[in-house]
């Protein structure tokens, strides 16, 4: 069985709302990726260098990153090499499974670490604007959904109207938000927001943070003490911290990884604004060269777009065109 | 996943070809290779680099180059030259109305900024041309955004027109323009909620908006850091609502900033400010030429200069001089250079913007700004009489300044260390025939690990 057979069928074991989230979502970027997919395939029936030179410009286009790109490129060469492919068409099959392999690369774990006895408490971490608190709301929105007991912890009291941002979600969602003064010390804010969540017996501890950039060493080292905090409390807390990066952002997600990473050792990322036409290459580029895994994708402004990541209903979504008009090749 | 800058990826280009003293074509190639890779990493738009490259190219084999003895700096030249005119070669100031008041609509997608943004641009506007500006918050969509606006207005002591969330932008808007006229505002900034540009309905909102109130200037605001899909955000925002000049936000961060040339090349439009910073005041006038250098990563010596200058005092920089001459530095002139130089904004960033400061060397000085308090809090646990004779320090002193600043005697002894070889060393700079023989690390700053 090939690789876009073996794909579709997964799909259909998938639950069809998921699938249709992602390729709602996935719209533009797909629309815009596939055009120009097919458009290296028609343009170039065999696999020559200028085809694979036009084919490392579409990839580097969806923000995926020189060094991963050339080293995508160098694979698929030698695996075209290997399995003696000259024509075009049947080299794209290949290139999704070599994708979709890179994604899942060392088959981690995408799903939260979420606790069965105990309360389960996430940390949110990012540079500004990328959509920490919204995103935050969401996943509120979709653990109560579950049943869950939720609190929320206001922890960027340094941004005007932050807190009161999240105080909104909370009205919306129904969740109970702990919260100090705007100019507190976060961590502070955590240690409320833990004996809080404790005494009402939540399952789950969502903490916002302020956003920062990177390269500032005070805040970075802010965050340390506020993860630091949370760990002295429930000393294997927390459970999660998530990197949340927005999908239209460049190469420089890749030195926000790394740098958060270093700080608070994330343990997954959150990709939001995926629902444009951005192509959040960068998701590639972070999973191959810091091997931190997606666990979540925002796929649009709805309360309920907020989805769990999958590297094959990704690459399913970016290749669904492709992956049907094989298909009826095949039937001719 | 080294970010080199395009002098360090050239230079390697050129110790391959060492020796061979002439530059053939296949060379140029090579280091056309190397342009377009830097400007790939910087986030530049792959189709702008494109462009941008052929025209390198042409004047690189022409006889600019290939006839040049420093093909790497002729190459360098060609690529700033070119780059400083596609950015657009001067700034560009924000309009005026004839008739006051302006109005400025800021646009962009979620989370660029623009909330932060119209508070900045108020405050530049009243700070450096004495206007009155008054903010409209027409951001019904996200939750809080209006608190924001007004939060942000409370802290400038300056006006914000809202009428809540339930009313729309078109309205708020209208109505912003309004009260401008009735309290002699020169200024309207219209703040609107974020949007992604192929969201038609909410686009068409903007233009509705446009429609209505006539702005004098639409301003795209964009993150630096967005990668290649800046080009069609800036189309399509473009295309929708013929903007007049863009922001760059967030420029403070350690992006190339790649996305300013994209949007440079797509709409043609000026970029007019940029970005550097969390406070209000953080706002710059964008200067083109120095971006150019900052996506080649050839570092902003120009800023750098120009905040030393605003920043250290002529007077006082001259005492110190004089002081560091006959070497009787005090620890009070000590603390007062600490200061001068803190005045100049974060040490890590003045650090980036040196020429060369992206190279290794500079990745393992770490500069902790903690640190630097934490050397403050010792030099103002000393006595005066400590301060100007250091050479009185003995034990006792030492363990109650360490007492008194938080730290510890290791601490102080460092430090004192410290200024001590800073003496010896403005010793030998300052004309000591002795001067000779090299300090063995060069100078070590208290703060500098």
């Amino acid at each position: 069985m090939g690789f876009f057979e073996k794909l579709k069928s997964k799909m259909t074991e998938q639950t069809d709302a998921v699938t249709e989230k992602f390729k709602e979502g996935l719209t533009k970027t797909r629309d815009s990726f596939a055009e120009q997919m097919n458009e290296l395939f028609a343009q170039y029936r065999t696999v020559d260098e200028e085809f694979f030179e036009e084919l490392e410009e579409i990839l580097i286009g969806a923000d995926a990153g020189v060094s991963t790109v050339m080293e995508l490129i160098d694979e698929l060469k030698e695996e075209a090499k290997r399995r003696n492919i000259k024509d075009s068409k049947n080299i794209a099959p290949l290139i999704t499974e070599i994708l979709a392999e890179k994604l899942d690369k060392s088959g981690q774990d995408t799903a939260l670490n979420i606790q069965e006895k105990d309360m389960t408490v996430i940390l949110f971490v990012g540079v500004n604007g990328v959509g920490k608190t919204t995103t935050i709301g969401k996943m509120a929105h979709s653990f109560k959904q579950e049943g869950k007991t939720v609190v929320m912890a206001a922890g960027d009291t340094f941004r005007a109207g932050a807190i009161e941002q999240l105080d909104v979600w909370g009205d919306r969602v129904g969740v109970d938000v702990v919260k100090q003064q705007a100019g507190s010390d976060p961590a502070a804010v955590m240690y409320d927001a833990i004996q809080s969540a404790r005494s009402k017996g939540a399952d789950v501890l969502l903490c916002d943070t302020a956003g920062r950039l990177q390269n500032k060493v005070n805040l970075m080292k802010e965050l340390e003490k506020v993860k630091r905090v949370i760990s002295r409390e429930i000393p294997d807390a927390p459970h999660e911290v998530l990197l949340v990066l927005d999908a239209t952002t460049g190469q420089n997600a890749m030195s926000q990884a790394k740098t958060f990473q270093e700080a608070t050792e994330v343990t997954g990322i959150a990709l939001t604004k995926l629902d444009g036409t951005a192509k959040g290459g960068i998701v590639l580029a972070v999973r191959n060269e810091l091997d931190i895994p997606v666990k979540l994708v925002g796929l649009g402004e709805g309360i309920d777009d907020m989805q769990p990541f999958e590297a094959e209903q990704f690459v399913y979504g970016l290749f669904k065109e492709l992956v049907e008009e094989q298909e009826k090749e095949n039937l001719n | 996943m080294a970010f080199e800058g395009l002098a360090e990826r050239l230079q390697a280009t050129f110790d391959k070809m060492k020796g061979r003293g002439k530059v053939s074509e296949a060379d140029v190639k090579e280091m056309m290779r190397e342009v377009r890779l830097a400007l790939l990493e910087a986030d530049v738009n792959f189709k702008v680099v494109k462009k941008f490259v052929n025209r390198v190219k042409e004047r690189a084999v022409g006889q600019e180059v290939m006839k040049s003895l420093t093909p790497g700096q002729q190459v360098i030249k060609v690529v700033n030259e070119e780059l400083t005119e596609l950015m657009g070669g001067e700034q560009s100031k924000i309009a005026a109305a004839q008739k006051a008041p302006t109005v400025v609509m800021l646009a962009g997608l979620q989370g660029a900024g623009k909330t932060t943004t119209v508070a900045k641009v108020a405050n530049y506007l009243r700070k450096h041309h004495n206007r009155k500006p008054l903010l409209a918050a027409a951001d019904v969509y996200r939750p809080a955004a209006i608190d924001q606006l007004e939060t942000l207005g409370k802290q400038l002591n300056m006006p914000v027109f809202s009428l809540g969330d339930q009313t729309s932008p078109v309205d708020i808007a209208k109505g912003a323009v309004e009260q401008a006229k009735e309290e002699h505002c020169d200024y309207v900034l219209i703040d609107t909620a974020g949007r992604l540009h192929i969201d038609e309905e909410l686009m068409g909102e903007l233009q509705e908006v446009k429609e209505a109130v006539q702005p004098d200037e639409i301003l795209l605001v964009v993150d630096a850091m967005t990668g290649q899909d800046a080009v069609n955000v800036a189309e399509s925002f473009h295309e929708q609502l013929g903007v007049t000049g863009a922001i760059l936000t967030k420029l403070d961060g350690d992006t190339r900033g790649g996305a300013a040339l994209s949007v440079r090349e797509v709409t043609g439009v000026p970029i007019k400010f940029a970005g550097v910073g969390e406070k209000i005041a953080e706002l710059d006038v964008f200067h083109p030429e120095r971006m150019a250098s900052r996506i080649l990563g050839m570092g902003d010596m120009l800023s750098l200069i120009e905040k030393a200058q605003t920043n250290v005092d002529d007077e006082r920089a001259k005492q110190l001089e004089k002081k560091m001459r006959s070497a009787d530095l005090t620890f009070d002139d000590f603390l007062e250079q600490l200061e001068q130089v803190r005045n100049m904004g974060p040490l890590d960033e003045l650090l980036q913007m040196m020429p060369g400061a992206n190279k290794k060397a500079m990745k393992n000085i770490q500069v902790d700004e903690s640190q630097i308090g934490r050397v403050e809090a010792i030099v103002r646990s000393m006595t005066k009489h400590e301060k100007e004779n250091p050479s009185i320090m003995n034990a006792s002193r030492k363990r109650r300044i360490a007492k008194g600043s938080g730290t510890t005697i290791q601490d102080v002894n460092r430090l004192l260390k410290q200024f001590e070889d800073m003496k010896k060393m403005m010793k030998q700079m300052t004309g000591g025939q002795k001067g000779k023989k090299k300090g063995k690390g060069g100078m070590q700053l208290p703060f500098m690990q």
